[in-house]
């Protein structure tokens, strides 16, 4: 049977210091879809800019490309979409009530891969901006 | 028995369709970023090699079908989130159909956009 427990209001971020490994997950994967979304609107207001014409697209696309700052958001970007992948793949199963047991430790596990996919793309995600 | 935790109404399909979405948006998604910044690179994008992609209908089918799937799963994980955070009545209703019309331009402008790549002026 399955057992029930109080764990009160997510919601309520003061109680911060209590949060368990799976309410953080639900608070970055809420925080990771939040920029993903973001970033989905200003990703195609950007690349609308083919709409006027290719030197208007290609000029935009490579004068953002050359900032460092755009770079390194880049990098940033990825680092949330590994995250939301790999918790959204972490999600799944636990729908699908598989490793229900080890959801803590499959958190741990996607922010350790996202660490190490996120630093080693590093390299090629700066290459030419300096 | 264990006690109900979930934002999505219960006998709703937005918590289906949510998941349904994820599963094709985790692998397109990955595809995406492998394709766009490890075998071409951000900074060597330009209009013509957008449009040589966008020309082939199985890639263009695909980033349609992404953009679609993309626009569903993140405003409807925001409409959750709102409703989440106590979104209830008329704000509720206001909030609905305001992420409804900003899904719709951005599909719209995403399609046009995919348009212009691939040659095509109907939109």
């Amino acid at each position: 049977m399955s057992q029930s427990y109080n764990r009160g209001l997510i919601e309520d971020f003061g109680r911060w210091r209590e949060f368990s490994a799976g309410m953080w997950a639900w608070v970055f994967h809420k925080f990771t879809g939040w920029v993903l979304v973001g970033y989905l609107f200003t990703h195609i207001a950007v690349l609308s800019t083919a709409l006027a014409g290719e030197a208007a697209y290609t000029g935009t696309i490579q004068t953002l490309e050359g900032l460092l700052v755009v770079r390194i958001l880049e990098v940033g970007l990825l680092a949330v979409a590994v995250f939301h992948i790999l918790n959204g793949l972490r999600l799944l199963m636990v729908d699908l009530g598989i490793g229900l047991e080890s959801q803590d430790k499959s958190f741990y596990a996607s922010l350790i891969l996202t660490g190490a996919i996120t630093v080693a793309s590093v390299p090629t995600f700066l290459a030419g901006a300096f | 028995m264990a006690e109900r935790y979930s934002s999505f109404q219960p006998g709703g399909r937005r918590w289906l369709w949510q998941r349904i979405t994820a599963a094709f948006l985790v692998v397109v998604l990955a595809f995406h970023f492998f394709l766009l910044h490890f075998v071409y690179h951000a900074d060597e994008v330009t209009f013509a090699l957008s449009s040589a992609r966008m020309e082939s209908w199985t890639y263009y089918s695909l980033m349609i079908l992404f953009l679609i799937t993309a626009t569903f799963h993140g405003v409807n994980g925001v409409y959750n989130a709102l409703i989440n955070q106590g979104l209830t009545g008329t704000k509720q209703t206001v909030v609905k159909w305001t992420l409804v019309v900003a899904s719709a331009i951005l599909i719209v402008q995403g399609v046009r956009t995919a348009n212009a790549w691939a040659g095509i002026s109907i939109l």
